[in-house]
Formats: structure tokens, C-alpha cells, sequence
């Protein structure tokens, strides 16, 4: 033992003289000016298109820049690298890059760095959890077959014309579709992701303004501020360091005790004295996420005609203030559509789309499940995982509230599932016949971002499998429009139709919580509440 | 001796085998992990097909328990979802929950069996009764409350040590862990040593010792200790097996990324590798320790033979 810390000590050694640097040995400390952040151990490796949770997306946000950006504050989609992004027909697009960007290892960005890596993430064989993102590329069925191998290697919707220009043809006009571009399965990779793809896992390279100073797997990451980054969104600090913690209530501790300067997940436990243990360094924002309770559609005893009214009315029964309140400290705001705040004006979000069907009122809930023909079988079971988010709690809370409302204290009981893996699997093989919890995290702010692939016709998340072809000729019709306002108005008329079907109950927009010590100030959150890491400043 | 110990090693090859396919078993029966690495969005069936076939997840439980005994077999534990190796997963948790173990076997050691013995040795007078008292207290307390409680009065309050522990884990940060982790079983050494030591005391070798007119001193350690220790030396054996084990929760509280951070993650992620090589290192630490502490009894007593 004595040993493995002696060899510890040796590597330390070496890979500070490597580095040319002795900061980050020796635990502890943080130099100046580095910001000591939170973090949890990322799922899947650090490949931009194997990455789908927040917390691989955090290094993903600080060390690559996409064809576009999203605007940390307004959320709204602004170009990056791209120089611009034209078409004539929402079809086909022509992309044009920016000049003198490089990546961190100084190898130059050219369309090609776009296409190889757009080609690498939709191909099967690469087992790349967002290829799903490719869907909308010519030629996507080719490389990414639902079943069998790939009959092709590359998107024949891509096409390089030269160094800075490329062409991309979609299966069908997708009028918003460049504004989905600042996701992070979208960025461009160098020559070394393909060249030495183990090597690059081991510590990524990208063209963001951090560059990974040194990364343990399953417990810490140094990012250094890229002096040379040539983006406008310079790091203001010169470093951020990334500490994995397994229970979020240890990082608050941390937090209190000086040790840590920003923690992006403060526990439930903690809300209430987060206010006044922190202050104004306590930051609680509409981040782009909402909790909905889906209606199992493909059960013929929530299909039938009559039954929207059963629905609606159970949406009625929910008391969301009282419990937005209550449990969670108004860390949630009471849902009025199916979308979110964060998207703002321009990403399509418009207050009470859902109109009287998200108002709590009693009285008319009773009478709109009577008159639908009651529950079926005479109650409701609500489900979902239960080993995060609370959700054991508010399911209760529900519950109360639907039975309060009905008068009926069996109404309405709760069925938790251990696992997410283990209620992920009963959703997919579509074994619940009632109620279930879906969360919708959004990858892009776009209002189409979280309609069409939750309520679509056969759409690749519609759980409940629900099914209305207006719904699915408003959003076509939307997608093809030329202008966002355009499209954002056939959405939210699209909107309506969910409000009279109620395929899905909507809970509550979650909020993104954090707090940060004295040390650091500009901290905020974007929209998908990841902390802007560049914009801190220490000292 | 040697046969007797060769005899043990022999008998662990079954329950190896038998502990490994049930955990194995378990970590099966939460069902498929693939679903949940997708997040809140359905997932694609081409990848998650590819992603079970890599896993060898699309194979029955037999072929999939027999492929992944292949593989320790030849050295091969597998990997993560995070594409690291399981056995460098253990390269750096094991170091660091054995680190902590040793602090709280220290601690159970010095503090439990001195206490034990000033207790055993007044026994039913005031320091005796104040010993008592003291262990029956820390015996009710669970050690999520008293981690949770020591490191915010050592760590934000007073701000004598940092509340969380570095990724190195040195001893000096691992001070505070290992004694909450320590707490529960330094009670229960002290109360064991206590009644062994005031049962002893009234042995009839101990009355031909003190007749001898040998020192006191030397009474009580040379015979009355060395008897005494039987017990509390199999609880400790034990002991290092479940504090290997069974830091889960101190682990959490003071984020050192040990055994227990590697297993709870393993479990809440599904991953079968992580989970069942864990379990099996810690199989045969406890059985290890287990032959230890029947090698023991010999040495502390020497009317124990093994033929």
C-alpha cells in the first residue's frame, strides 16, 4: 500500500513535469483563480455523441463550440463557428464555416472535421447513443438500419464542396432544423479522435475555451483556460476543476465549509436553508426540463372516445401550486403547457396553452370524470422510479390531491419502481396500463424539440404512443415554414390539440438550483442548467 | 497445520463459485441496464441492440455467467459503462477503502480493547458503569448520523479537518472516516472484551498466577489478556471483511471513492461487471480473513491444535 502511494506520487511527478506545471498534485488547494465545481462521474465515455446526460455535457460545454451556440442567457440559437447556414427550400442546406478556428492541438477546422464527425456518430457499428440526432440526414436508414448491418458507411446527405463549405440534404423540409446545430453531438472532431480514438478517450481534445489539463476517471478533471482560443466566450478564470461527489449533500457541506466554490445540485433536504445559509449566491432559474405524467394510449381503456375528458379531468384534480410550494420550495413552477420557460419568446414558449385544463378546480374535475365515464376499473395507479428527483413525494402528493378532489380515498395509489433502469424497461415494453412520470429534458430550445418527439405519430419518445393526425399535419406544416415565428405559431396550435386530448398531464418546469462560495461571482446557469463555466470569475 | 490450511484453501473454491453466480444472479434479475443509458429519450433499438451484444447481454444467464467466469479466469474483469477496466477500478478503490479499514481497525484496537479491559477490570464500579453507558449510546446511533454529524461540527463548524476526503486519500484526511466507521464495532469490542476479561478474571489460572505471587501487571497481561482476546480477535476478523465491504454508507458521506462508491455506483448503473467483480475480491478477503483469525486461536491459545 505504501507502495501504490509512492507510485502515485512518481506519476504525479511526472505528469506535472509533462505538463509543465505543478498544479494538481497534492489534492487540496486549487490554485488561484480556478474555479473547484461539483461534479458526478459521467455515464458513458466523452464522445460528443455518446454523451446524453448533464453531467459529461459540462466538460462537453466547456472544451468544444458547435456550428452554433446557445445564448447562456436568452437561450436563443446564435452561429459559432458557422459563418452561415442558407437554404432555399428548408431541405437543403449550405454551411458555411468561419474562418481561423483550430482545435487545441492547433489542427485546423474544415467542413471535413464537421462531416467525419457527423458520419462517425450515425453509423451503427459506433454505437453512438445520440446517432439519433442524424435521423433527419439523407441517408440515415442507410448507415443506421433499425435492424441487420449498415449498407453504407457514410450520410449521403453530406457532401464537403470545399474547406469551409458543406451541404447537408434532410429526408424532409425541417425549417428550424440549423438551430439544432449548438447540441453537442453535433461539434466537429479532429484527425486524433479517429487516428488514436483510445488515446483521445483518455484526455479529449476539442476547440472549446478550456483544454483538459488532466482527467481520473470516476473522481476529478483539471480544465485550463486555451489562451489561444480565437471564440469571443473566453474563460474569465483560469481554470475550472471538476471534483466527482457521490451524495450532493457532501458537495453542499464542502460549499459551506470553503472547500468548494460551485454546486450545480443542491439536495432536496437542503432547499429550505439554501436561502439563508447562502443568500444571493443561491441561484434558482427556469431550466429546460418539465415533468409530465403520460397516459398509456395503446390501452384501449384510456383510447376510447370520451375517456379525453377523464383525462382532463385528472389534470384538474392536481393541486400543482400547492405542491410546487410544499415539496419543492418553488424549485418547480406550475406547468400551463407542454413545453418550457426557458425556450423564451423566440423559442416558441407561450404561457397557458393548456387554458383550464392545468387550473385546479375541484369541482369541475369530478364532474369531467363523471361525465367521461369515471376512472377505468374505478382507479388510477401512478408510476415512476423512485430513486431520485423526490419523486416518491410528489406522487403521493398527486394522489392526495386527486383523491381529495374526487372524494374517494382509493381513487388514486402510487406504484414505485427501485430502479430507473427497471421503469425505464416497463415503459419501453409497454407493460403500465395507467399513469407514468416522463421527464423531457431538452436538447435544443425549440418548442419542436419538445413536441414532435414526444407526441408524434410513432415519434421515437412517445411513450404512450399517442396518435392524432392533426397534431401530426401541424407540426409538418410548422417544420416547413420559413420563419420561427411562423412555425412557432402552427406549434402552438398544435399545443391545443394536446390541451383537448391531454395525452400527457403537465406537472411542473423544473428549475435549475446552485450555489456558489464567496470566492467566485457570475455565476449562472443556462438553459440547460449547466453552469457557464467561462463567465466565472475568481477573486 | 499445513493440511489443515490447505484443506480451508480447498473448501473456498465452492463457495467462490456459488457466492460469485448468485451475486451474478441478482445484478440479472434488476433486469436490462441498456434502457437506462438512454436517459429520459427512448432508446434506439439499433444501438441498444449493438450495446446488449457487446455486453453479451442477448445471451442466455447461463452462457453470459460461464462467458464472464472465462474471463476472470484469465485476468479479464470487464468494464464499466464509462469504458474503464473493472480492474483498474480496483486498482484505485481497493488502496483507499483499505486505507480506511486499517484506520478503524486502529481505532477499534487501542480504544475498544483498552477501554474493554479498565471496564472488565472495575467491573460494576463507576468507570465501568460509565463505559456501559457509553457504548449502549454509540451502539444506538446509525453512522449516517454520526458521520453526518461529526463532519459538520469538525468540518464546517470548527473547521478543524476538510469535510470531504481528496481522491489520494491520505491517512491524516481518513482520521475522522475511520472513526465514525469505527464507532459501531469499537463498541461492540469494548462490551466483548468487558465481559471476557471479567469472566476470566475469576479463572482458576488466574487465581494460581496471582498465588504465585507473579505482578499484577503481569497477570493480567501475559494470562488474563491473552485468554480474554479469543472472541474479540474473531470479531475483529470478521469485522475487516464487512468494514471492507460495508463502508458503502461512511463513503458517501465523506466522498472518498473506495469500494463502496464503486459498488453503489456498479448497482445503480446496473453493471454487472463492476458489481460481481467487486463482491467477488471482497468473497475472498473475507474468506482470507476469516482462515486468519482460526490461525489466530492457535497462536493465543496453545491447548488449540489443527492436525
Amino acid at each position: 500500500m505504501r507502495g501504490a502511494t509512492r507510485a502515485r506520487w512518481a506519476v504525479c511527478a511526472l505528469s506535472a513535469a509533462l505538463a509543465a506545471t505543478a498544479a494538481g498534485c497534492g489534492g487540496g488547494g486549487g490554485g488561484s483563480g480556478v474555479v473547484r465545481a461539483s461534479w458526478g462521474d459521467p455515464q458513458n465515455q466523452l464522445e460528443p455523441a455518446n454523451t446524453n446526460e448533464v453531467q459529461g455535457g459540462k466538460v462537453l460545454a466547456m472544451i468544444f463550440r458547435g456550428l452554433k451556440r446557445y445564448d447562456p442567457r436568452s437561450g436563443a440559437a446564435e452561429n459559432m463557428l458557422a459563418e452561415k447556414i442558407e437554404t432555399a427550400d428548408q431541405q437543403n442546406f449550405t454551411i458555411t464555416l468561419k474562418d481561423g478556428w483550430t482545435f487545441s492541438n492547433g489542427e485546423k477546422i474544415t467542413s471535413k472535421s464537421f462531416v467525419d464527425a457527423w458520419n462517425y456518430a450515425a453509423l451503427v457499428d459506433n454505437k453512438q447513443k445520440n446517432a439519433s440526432f442524424f435521423e433527419y440526414v439523407d441517408g440515415y436508414d442507410k448507415v443506421h438500419p433499425s435492424s441487420g448491418r449498415a449498407t453504407a458507411k457514410t450520410l449521403s446527405g453530406l457532401a464537403v464542396k470545399d474547406d469551409k463549405t458543406f451541404t447537408v440534404k434532410l429526408r424532409t423540409k425541417f425549417s428550424t432544423w440549423p438551430d439544432t446545430l449548438g447540441y453537442a453531438a453535433y461539434a466537429p472532431l479532429p484527425r486524433a479522435f479517429f487516428d488514436d480514438h483510445a488515446a483521445w478517450l483518455q484526455k479529449p481534445v476539442g476547440n472549446g475555451p478550456y483544454v483538459i489539463d488532466s482527467y481520473a476517471k470516476g473522481s476529478a478533471m483539471k480544465l485550463t483556460r486555451w489562451d489561444a482560443y480565437p471564440g469571443d466566450d473566453k474563460a474569465r478564470n483560469s481554470g475550472v476543476e471538476l471534483r466527482v461527489y457521490t451524495d450532493n449533500n457532501t458537495a453542499y457541506t464542502d460549499l459551506q465549509a470553503g472547500n468548494l466554490d460551485l454546486v450545480d445540485d443542491i439536495p432536496s433536504a437542503q432547499l429550505k436553508n439554501a436561502k439563508a445559509d447562502l443568500g444571493d449566491r443561491y441561484i434558482n432559474q427556469p431550466a429546460g426540463i418539465i415533468q409530465t405524467l403520460v397516459f398509456p394510449m395503446y390501452d384501449p381503456n384510456w383510447s376510447k372516445s370520451g375517456t379525453e375528458k377523464v383525462r382532463r379531468g385528472l389534470s384538474m384534480a392536481i393541486n400543482r401550486q400547492q405542491i410546487t410550494d410544499q415539496i419543492y420550495q418553488k424549485t418547480r413552477t406550475p406547468a400551463t403547457d407542454w413545453t418550457s420557460p426557458a425556450l423564451g419568446d423566440q423559442g416558441g414558449y407561450k404561457a397557458g396553452l393548456c387554458g383550464d385544463a392545468c387550473t385546479f378546480d375541484a369541482a369541475s374535475a369530478k364532474k369531467l370524470i363523471q361525465d367521461g365515464g369515471g376512472l377505468p376499473g374505478g382507479r388510477i395507479t401512478l408510476t415512476s422510479n423512485v430513486d431520485t428527483g423526490s419523486h416518491r413525494v410528489w406522487m403521493d402528493a398527486v394522489c392526495n390531491s386527486i383523491n381529495s378532489a374526487l372524494g374517494n380515498d382509493k381513487a388514486c395509489i402510487v406504484n414505485p419502481v427501485g430502479t430507473f433502469a427497471d421503469f425505464r424497461n416497463q415503459i419501453s415494453e409497454q407493460r403500465l396500463s395507467n399513469p407514468f412520470r416522463s421527464g423531457w429534458q431538452m436538447d435544443y430550445p425549440l418548442v419542436q424539440n419538445f413536441l414532435q418527439p414526444l407526441y408524434y405519430t410513432d415519434a421515437s419518445s412517445n411513450y404512450g404512443k399517442f396518435s392524432d393526425p392533426q397534431f401530426d399535419k401541424l407540426v409538418d406544416e410548422a417544420n416547413a415554414e420559413g420563419s420561427q415565428d411562423a412555425a412557432n405559431a402552427k406549434f402552438h396550435d398544435a399545443e391545443k390539440i394536446l390541451a383537448r386530448e391531454m395525452p400527457a398531464i403537465p406537472l411542473w418546469y423544473q428549475n435549475g438550483s446552485a450555489g456558489y462560495s464567496e470566492r467566485v461571482s457570475d455565476v449562472t446557469l443556462n438553459p440547460f442548467s449547466v453552469p457557464v463555466y467561462e463567465q466565472i470569475k475568481v477573486g | 497445520m499445513g493440511r489443515y490450511v490447505i484443506r480451508r484453501l480447498l473448501q473456498m473454491v465452492p463457495v467462490f463459485i456459488g457466492s460469485t453466480f448468485l451475486i451474478f444472479f441478482m445484478v440479472y434479475a434488476l433486469g436490462d441496464p441498456v434502457a437506462a443509458l438512454f436517459g429520459d429519450k427512448a432508446p434506439d433499438p439499433a444501438t441498444a441492440a449493438r450495446i446488449r451484444q457487446e455486453l453479451y447481454l442477448d445471451e442466455p444467464l447461463w452462457k453470459q455467467y460461464g462467458h464472464y467466469m472465462g474471463q476472470i479466469l484469465s485476468g479479464n474483469f470487464g468494464t464499466a459503462f464509462n469504458g474503464q477496466k473493472v480492474t483498474e477500478l480496483m486498482a484505485d478503490a481497493f488502496p483507499v477503502t483499505l486505507r480506511l479499514t486499517l484506520v478503524a481497525i486502529l481505532f477499534e484496537i487501542v480504544f475498544g480493547i483498552t477501554l474493554g479491559v479498565l471496564s472488565g477490570l472495575r467491573r460494576g464500579r463507576s468507570a465501568d458503569t460509565t463505559v456501559l453507558l457509553l457504548t449502549l449510546i454509540v451502539v444506538s446511533i446509525p453512522t449516517f448520523v454520526s458521520g453526518y454529524v461529526l463532519q459538520y461540527l469538525f468540518g464546517v463548524k470548527w473547521g478543524i479537518v476538510s469535510p470531504s476526503v481528496s481522491p489520494e486519500a491520505p491517512f491524516d484526511e481518513l482520521l475522522l472516516p475511520g472513526m465514525v466507521l469505527a464507532l459501531t464495532s469499537l463498541a461492540y469490542v469494548t462490551r466483548l472484551s468487558r465481559t471476557s476479561i471479567a469472566e476470566n478474571s475469576r479463572a482458576d489460572y488466574v487465581r494460581t498466577a496471582v498465588a504465585k505471587g507473579l505482578p499484577r501487571r503481569r497477570v493480567v497481561t501475559r494470562h488474563l489478556l491473552r485468554n480474554s482476546l479469543i472472541p474479540v480477535v474473531t470479531f475483529i476478523g470478521t469485522d475487516i471483511g464487512a468494514l471492507m465491504g460495508g463502508a458503502i454508507v461512511t463513503e458517501r458521506i465523506f466522498n472518498i471513492h473506495g469500494v463502496g462508491f464503486q459498488l453503489y455506483q456498479g448497482i445503480l448503473r446496473q453493471n454487472s461487471p463492476t458489481v460481481v467483480g467487486f463482491v467477488t475480491i471482497l468473497v475472498i478477503v473475507f474468506l482470507m480473513a476469516n482462515l486468519l483469525v482460526d490461525l489466530l486461536y492457535a497462536v493465543l491459545d496453545p491447548r488449540i491444535r489443527y492436525a
